[in-house]
């Protein structure tokens, strides 16, 4: 896998490689980006942040309250898409506690009046 | 005519520091905002990534607001006035501005700190060629309309620039159901952050092109297409290899301005590089009692910074007021070689330590920093990488300042 | 059916003139306009020059109409409180180039224009800035600039007031003359009238054509041209020509009636499919700064606020401004190219005389004025704290480059002929015509029309149909990614 190190801005290419169970980092110019490229590699992870709409109207902004995995992305948003708020909400309420089974709840960025 | 000690124009996250360092000095504070709440843009900006250095943990911008809205909203002694757009300012810290409420609202400020942000460039701005349909935005308002409104601009979108928010945008309008079908940018290099390019391009298989940009756009009501064109080392668009990208919307991030119109006809000295007021380490400008911070001083790439920077302001503007200010020989702070600009631009002597912030003017490995005073170097810092994306700093010693201040770097 | 004694098909400059004046006399009179606004076409790409009148041939109706024209407009920009400025201008050349500035001086003088000859100790006193290179201009202190979409506006507005009807989004689709009575349909209804004027501007072929009248070879031109931010105001004072040559006027250098600069136009040729596309291209603002340099050298190009292109339609080198001679009662405004704002007013008093004589019009005994509107950066002290507390609106900044309130935009919003999308409210207010273009006001300006016309924000668009702003609800249509 090729990816680029986002520890510093150095940016350093880093090439993540398995073989027989030990996984390798080639372009990492610090330990940081050997611990970077190891976890990007076996789990990557992401907070993933996007709008909610309201069922009578409006958007509501959200993340998820943790990291979750990056190929759980595409579900939570999807379920994104289809979801509706239809109360109000204050910046911090859990909305949908791990929603897609992505491991991590999806909370209220900002206050929504509901209507 | 009202009577404040310290007035703040801007209630983003720089008017709003700056109250809280102005009250903590035990001033009374006014915070004039023109929008119908504090925030500023901050609360359009729905992704994370705020507050890591100040707060220590990663907040999305509505949310990094918030902790300093409730602060300030909770202190008797700063009057904010909403939706208060200012008029004019004058050397003698005559403040007038406008609001639906309170009309033509007069005050006389004992300091004031200058904290509105800056505007982003426009299409006009970068004299783009072709047609004026609809589908053409800068990134900050494409954002507004999504991210407060809930409206989409458009849903084949190609970026130009990738600067944050352009960035940003590109993984927003993803999210939301638009297809990205190209980053151009017309620098070798990203004046966005590295974390942006790998989260918000790369997770999403979005292409981002290098020296590369759009020479013109078609389309009568709407936008039908760009085309983009790589450019030479002149920076000019070899037409020969112009390439046809159809869609429906063209996102612009091609650099912020600070907004300092309030400033035109007064005295205060202006740097040609930052577009902002040239200050001290108090973030004073050239004109007594004004101070100026945050964005419409020097255009940042993290809130964080705003938010130290902008404390600073407002508690030296206190202090001013006060006649505690320190006031001593000021020397001049010059960058050179491989630095671009360096803030503030001027520094008192005397004691204690003092940050110098800046900007190198092109992605630099291995360099060291070095700072000097009357020719004798004071500071020396090795660094892995500089990019001019990302703002640097460096701490010296004011003991050590004997005369005029040069920063540069070197092999 | 409903029945008019006078349709006018085109809501440009001309057509509104023309309205303008019909609506001072007891008729039944309507305009027809295929775009989402009146001054879409030419009015609104233009230089906004109010030419004295030296360029014309003499004996031309160019230079008739021009000359006429020009003198309406100090006491007409003010009835209409409209920006005009009388600033002067100068044909600026070269040493070599004083026998071509005495061919302007005569034609002017022959013209009844007041011309002179001056050198360059006096080309200094009136522009500091001009090339080193000029030698000798031609001053014509009684030219003008004005703001032409206003210009359009204004009189639409009046004529409404004084019982006009205007129809905008309604293109002319057939045109046919029965008995004496002329009969249009457009995509939305059908019109009888005793009295057709074309003043359709670069559709005004298509119009000829729909009733069987000979269509007029048109040539179109588009021209790029700079809008300068108003910071950038005081490097010129008076409209700065180049000495003209075969394509045109040449390349101006000028202060807006509204406080800005305008560079330009080119001249470029282009095919009659192409008359309304605007297209600006990048060989042609090369040549704008060229052409900038030779004349004020020092105007700084890092202040552009806008770069825009407009179009322009000729039939030969006059304008036609004359009664069908195969349909009584159908009169026809062809090739209104420059100085046709100039020469607008005077066509519409002109036009709008000759209709009346037709159908034996009886003047009206008086005509209702239009009022002026509130303007922030106009008004005193006193004024503004008066119109806040009388109507908070007045109070909200919407626009906060050019100082606009939301009481001015609902103003425009709720004027005679309404502002519809978010371009005609610029037009009328200048919310987003400032050095951010929108950046900060564009959604609030969205929101306030989405509000006052009880449409969703999605259906708010930028000018004709088509263009909507942000026409999508997010996550609408959502495709797993």
């Amino acid at each position: 896998m090729n990816t680029t190190c986002i520890m510093c801005p150095m940016g350093c290419a880093l090439t993540v490689e398995e073989k027989g169970g030990v996984v390798t980092v080639v372009g990492n110019g610090c330990p940081r980006g050997e611990k970077y490229g190891k976890a990007e590699f076996s789990h990557p992870e992401r907070v993933v942040t996007t709008l909610l709409k309201g069922l009578y109207g409006g958007v509501v902004s959200v993340k998820t309250d943790g990291p979750i995995p990056k190929d759980k992305i595409a579900d939570l948003l999807a379920w994104a898409a289809s979801y509706r708020l239809d109360h109000a909400v204050k910046t911090g309420d859990v909305i949908a506690e791990s929603p897609v089974s992505c491991g991590a709840n999806v909370v209220a960025t900002s206050d929504f009046k509901g209507k | 005519m009202k009577k404040f000690d310290v007035v703040i124009i801007g209630g983003g996250p720089a008017g709003m520091a700056a109250a809280l360092g102005a009250r903590e000095e035990g001033a009374t504070v006014a915070l004039l905002e023109r929008d119908d709440r504090l925030g500023g843009i901050l609360n359009q900006c729905i992704h994370n990534g705020f507050g890591l250095h100040y707060f220590g943990e990663e907040l999305t911008g509505p949310e990094y607001a918030k902790r300093f809205r409730d602060k300030v909203l909770s202190d008797q002694n700063i009057h904010v006035f909403l939706e208060a757009m200012v008029l004019s300012l004058t050397e003698q810290k005559v403040v007038r501005a406008i609001s639906p409420t309170e009309g033509l609202i007069e005050i006389q400020a004992g300091s004031v700190v200058l904290a509105m942000g800056c505007r982003e460039r426009s299409a006009g701005a970068i004299a783009l060629a072709g047609t004026r349909p609809a589908g053409i935005y800068t990134a900050g308002m494409a954002q507004r309309l999504c991210n407060v409104e809930g409206y989409l601009v458009g849903k084949e979108v190609v970026i130009l620039g990738s600067g944050d928010i352009g960035l940003i945008m590109a993984r927003r309008m993803t999210s939301e159901g638009a297809k990205v079908k190209l980053v151009a940018e017309i620098m070798p290099f990203s004046s966005g952050l590295k974390r942006n390019i790998v989260q918000c391009l790369n997770d999403y298989d979005i292409p981002l092109r290098y020296s590369t940009t759009v020479t013109r756009v078609t389309g009568k009501e709407r936008l039908t297409g760009v085309y983009v064109a790589p450019v030479d080392e002149k920076m000019q668009p070899v037409l020969e290899q112009e390439e046809y990208i159809p869609c429906d919307t063209l996102l612009l991030s091609v650099g912020l301005i600070p907004e300092n119109d309030l400033l035109t006809g007064t005295s205060v000295e202006m740097s040609r590089v930052t577009s902002g007021a040239v200050v001290d380490e108090y973030r004073q400008t050239s004109a007594e009692g004004i101070f100026s911070a945050g964005n419409v001083l020097h255009v940042h790439d993290l809130v964080d910074n705003v938010s130290e920077e902008a404390y600073i302001a407002g508690r030296s503007a206190a202090k001013y007021v006060k006649g505690e200010l320190p006031f001593s020989v000021t020397v001049s702070v010059t960058p050179a070689s491989g630095v671009r600009y360096a803030l503030p631009q001027k520094v008192h002597t005397g004691e204690g330590k003092v940050k110098l912030y800046f900007r190198v003017d092109k992605v630099y490995r291995g360099r060291t920093v070095v700072v000097t005073s009357a020719g004798e170097v004071i500071k020396r810092k090795k660094t892995l990488v500089m990019a001019p994306g990302e703002m640097q700093n460096i701490e010296i010693d004011k003991s050590l300042i004997k005369g005029d201040v040069c920063i540069y770097t070197e092999e | 059916m409903e029945k008019f004694d006078v349709i006018v098909i085109g809501g440009g400059v001309v057509g509104t003139a023309v309205l303008r004046s019909l609506a001072a006399y007891q008729a039944k009179v309507l305009l027809l306009e295929k775009a989402s606004d009146v001054a879409t076409g030419a009015s609104r790409a233009n230089s906004g020059i109010v030419h004295a009148g030296y360029d014309a041939e003499t004996g031309t109706k160019k230079a008739f109409f021009n000359v006429k024209g020009a003198a309406m407009f100090p006491a007409l920009t003010k009835e209409l409180h409209v920006p005009y400025k009388q600033v002067g201008s100068l044909v600026a050349a070269r040493e070599t180039g004083l026998p071509a500035l005495r061919v302007l001086y005569d034609r002017g003088v022959a013209n009844g224009v007041k011309v002179e000859i001056i050198d360059r100790k006096r080309i200094l006193a009136l522009e500091p800035n001009v090339s080193d290179q000029i030698a000798y201009a031609l001053y014509a202190p009684e030219a003008g600039v004005v703001s032409p979409y206003k210009l359009t506006i204004a009189q639409a507005d009046h004529a409404v007031i004084n019982g006009a009807e205007i129809r905008l989004e309604e293109k002319v689709t057939s045109l046919e003359k029965r008995e004496d009575v002329f009969y249009l349909s457009t995509d939305k209804g059908t019109y009888a009238a005793s009295y057709v004027i074309n003043a359709a501007g670069a559709g005004a072929a298509e119009v000829n054509a729909l009733i069987g009248e000979d269509a007029p070879v048109q040539t179109h031109a588009v021209g790029d041209y700079y809008i300068l931010d108003s910071k950038e105001a005081g490097v010129v004072n008076t409209v700065v020509f180049p000495l003209p040559d075969e394509k045109g006027k040449g390349i101006l250098v000028a202060p807006t009636a509204d406080g800005n600069v305008i560079l330009g136009p080119t001249s470029r040729k282009i095919p009659h499919e192409a008359a309304e596309d605007n297209e600006v291209t990048r060989d042609g603002l090369a040549l704008v700064r060229e052409g900038v340099g030779r004349l004020i050298p020092s105007v700084n190009l890092r202040n552009v606020i806008r770069v825009y292109a407009g179009t322009r339609t000729a039939v030969g080198n006059d304008f036609i401004i004359e009664e069908s001679k195969k349909y009584k009662n159908y009169f026809m405004l062809l090739g209104i190219c420059s100085p046709g704002l100039t020469s607008a007013p005077a066509i519409g008093e002109y036009v709008a005389g000759q209709a009346a004589a037709a159908l034996g019009l009886v003047k009206k005994q008086q005509t209702i004025p239009l009022p002026d509107r509130f303007h922030l950066t106009k008004a005193s002290e006193e004024e503004i704290k008066q119109k806040v507390a009388s109507d908070p609106t007045f109070g909200r900044i919407v626009c906060r480059c050019e100082k606009v309130t939301e009481g001015e935009i609902l103003a425009a919003i709720r004027s005679p002929l309404p502002a519809r999308t978010v371009d005609a409210v610029k037009r009328r207010v200048r919310a987003g015509m400032g050095r951010c273009q929108g950046g900060f006001c564009r959604p609030r300006v969205m929101e306030i029309l989405s509000r006052e016309f009880g449409i969703p924000l999605s259906a708010v668009r930028l000018g004709d149909k088509g263009s909507e702003i942000a026409p999508y609800e997010v996550k609408d249509g959502y495709e797993k990614i």
